[in-house]
């Protein structure tokens, strides 16, 4: 099993995820953070790769992208951070981004690079089903990389069920059709992860968007095995300097 | 006799590799596709699977046409510039789309956009804008059918394009400045989309350009290829011929070339000529020439040529009009780029400028420093007077706008 699957296997509510962007706030704290969020308690992290026109995201997470990129953060430079994260995080590790710097890069030299540092998965919001299976899911399969597709309300039954079985680790449900970072009121959407959890899904869901804080976490993980922050992780690391210490009051503020 | 008919057409429809329409998924060769994240689906693919037979149908093309016609003031003129022509020695007509109502071609697309809106239940119409044209058009009929409309538009362009901003308040639209990244339209653009993701249920967005996710790029050539389906009723009443030597068009993202070239696409020996903006200069680090500077990539949600960096993050451009101040173009023009069915040229700033003031000397016709940079195109192609030449070419330029927008810009440069 890998370490996805083990963390899915053996911990069956109140999973964490906790979403934070390479290179914000400075160039040199993406380690620091995510030994902190391992520390704290997240269960499992998504690192943001930073994009400069990150269309699914509302105005924290772009400005941290903008942040991290205006700090120098590159692929090159991300992968040369990562190179012996596994010697001290052990949580799993998502690596969550858009298309465009990943092919720039080269599709399958990042695969490859991600898989041998240790990287578990990928979230990329703008990859669509077509064309992962077209030509990317081969690749990401190759590397024994799981990827995650997001399903919203809007996403038919149908469609749900195709983009289930697309993904592997977990199913991203976005709780609104919302960019990140919005006012969704987590409890007003129950129909629709109702109907979510009567689809038999094969990949446990976790849920994002819209989190923020310990009520509606909590809320989210009624619906699902867990749930992703961002943007108010971000928010508070925008606020205090410490990285830790920011992280540690932030995860003590959801968990605690 | 059934089986010659049945081999005629099939031998017809090998033969045919046209280049006006995308494949299944909206590529045109390797360009084009729907790069788009989930909460987009719904709306994109309700666009997708309607648009075609929406646009076919009798009654669609009726209102389509009249309003075309009574409101926009469709067909626009095809010119024959003739001192323009002896200053170049070629038969040159302009195309004038700078008399269409709005004063630019973009209300072809947005006449058409908003019809297919309405049939599809939507109240609330989004748009981005460089220039501020698109953004007016877009405005314009949604006054004139009574829907919302809020219209995203660079920080930066609001500065430099004041009078069509007040334009569009007046028009009752709502402006709401981009303030991301380079504050023009690239992020004009990432703002409307942001919107629409989070307005599912009742809004559309009209799309300015031949970009983004499939069938944007599609739909828009088909709304604007009316340009082209004119000049060839046009030039066959004035010349005899359908078919110029030449069609010259500007590229931002490229709408107003794709409508000129649309009909002369399958056409090889129409020579078709996009012309970009240089700029300050390619080499200078502030221009806006996406095929001489751009790689392949994906921004807005479709594949095409990009100006990125090695690390693949879109650079931002820099041209003097706003209207082509676009890191990427077209899916379909980055198809006609490789394939080399259509030739690329560029115009710096100056150029543009120069171009421009000829023009209104020579013609008595201010063009927008868009399509300036279609003029400029001219001077690149027909520098060297040939008195032995057999014949004179003949050469229609698409005037894609009036320069009404720019007097401020070109006051800063008159000498």
């Amino acid at each position: 099993m890998n370490r996805l699957e083990i963390l899915f296997s053996t911990k069956k509510h109140h999973i964490l995820n906790v979403y934070g962007t390479a290179g914000f706030p400075k160039l040199n704290s993406t380690l620091e953070m995510m030994r902190s969020l391992q520390e704290c308690g997240a269960d499992m992290m998504e690192l943001g790769m930073p994009y400069s026109d990150p269309l699914a995201d509302g105005p924290v997470i772009q400005h941290s992208n903008a942040i991290a990129l205006s700090n120098g953060m590159t692929m090159q430079k991300l992968f040369a951070v990562l190179k012996d994260f596994r010697k001290e995080i052990h949580i799993p590790v998502i690596l969550m981004g858009y298309l465009n710097p990943v092919l720039q890069f080269g599709f399958e030299k990042f695969c490859a690079a991600a898989a041998s540092v240790g990287i578990d998965g990928l979230i990329i919001p703008d990859l669509p089903e077509f064309e992962f299976e077209n030509e990317y899911g081969t690749i990401i399969k190759k590397y024994g990389l799981s990827f995650s597709f997001l399903v919203t309300p809007e996403t038919p039954d149908v469609r749900v069920k195709k983009l289930d079985s697309l993904s592997s680790g977990f199913l991203y449900a976005v709780s609104a059709s919302a960019t990140t970072g919005g006012n969704t009121h987590v409890s007003d959407i129950a129909s629709y992860f109702n109907r979510l959890q009567l689809l038999n899904l094969k990949n446990p869901v976790l849920v994002g968007f819209g989190i923020k804080d310990k009520n509606s976490f909590n809320t989210a993980c009624r619906y699902a095995q867990g749930a992703i922050i961002g943007s108010a992780y971000i928010a508070a690391l925008g606020k205090n300097e410490n990285v830790n210490a920011a992280t540690k009051s932030f995860l003590s503020s959801i968990t605690g | 006799m059934s089986i010659s008919r049945k081999t005629i057409t099939l031998k017809k429809m090998n033969s045919e590799k046209s280049y006006t329409a995308p494949d299944k998924h909206g590529y045109y060769g390797q360009f084009g596709g729907a790069f788009i994240p989930e909460m987009l689906y719904r709306n994109v693919e309700e666009l997708r699977s309607k648009y075609l037979e929406l646009i076919a149908d009798i009654n669609f093309q009726r209102e389509l046409n009249l309003l075309l016609h009574d409101f926009a003031g469709r067909p626009t003129p095809l010119y024959f510039a003739e001192r323009l022509s002896n200053q170049y020695n070629a038969n040159i007509y302009l195309k004038r789309e700078d008399l269409c109502h709005t004063g630019a071609h973009k209300i072809n697309n947005t006449i058409g956009q908003l019809l297919l809106a309405q049939r599809m239940g939507k109240k609330r119409i989004i748009a981005e804008t460089g220039a501020g044209q698109h953004g007016v058009a877009t405005a314009t009929v949604c006054a004139l059918k009574g829907l919302d409309c809020i219209v995203y538009m660079g920080e930066k362009d609001m500065q430099r394009q004041a009078p069509n901003v007040a334009r569009m308040k007046m028009l009752g639209a709502k402006v709401i400045p981009a303030i991301s990244g380079s504050k023009t339209l690239k992020d004009a653009t990432n703002e409307a989309i942001r919107d629409w993701i989070n307005h599912p249920d009742d809004t559309h967005y009209i799309i300015g350009s031949v970009v983004g996710p499939h069938p944007y790029p599609d739909m828009v050539a088909r709304f604007q290829s009316v340009i082209s389906k004119e000049i060839k009723e046009q030039l066959k009443e004035k010349t005899g011929t359908a078919f110029p030597d030449y069609v010259i068009a500007c590229v931002g993202g490229g709408s107003n070339a794709a409508g000129a070239f649309y009909h002369f696409l399958d056409e090889e020996n129409v020579k078709l000529i996009a012309v970009e903006a240089a700029g300050e200069g390619l080499k200078t680090g502030k221009s806006a020439a996406t095929t001489v500077l751009g790689k392949p990539g994906i921004l807005h949600g479709s594949k095409s040529l990009l100006m990125q960096t090695a690390d693949g993050q879109v650079v931002e451009p820099h041209s003097i009009s706003a209207g082509l101040d676009y890191p990427g173009i077209g899916p379909l023009h980055a198809h006609l780029f490789t394939n080399g069915r259509a030739n690329f040229l560029n115009a710096t700033d100056r150029e543009a400028l120069n171009a421009a003031f000829e023009l209104a000397k020579l013609e008595g016709i201010i063009p927008a420093l868009e399509s300036a940079h279609a003029l400029a195109g001219l001077k690149k192609l027909f520098t060297e007077i040939n008195e032995h030449a057999k014949k004179r070419e003949t050469v229609v330029v698409c005037l894609s706008g009036r320069g009404d927008k720019d007097l401020e810009t070109y006051m800063q440069h008159i000498s």
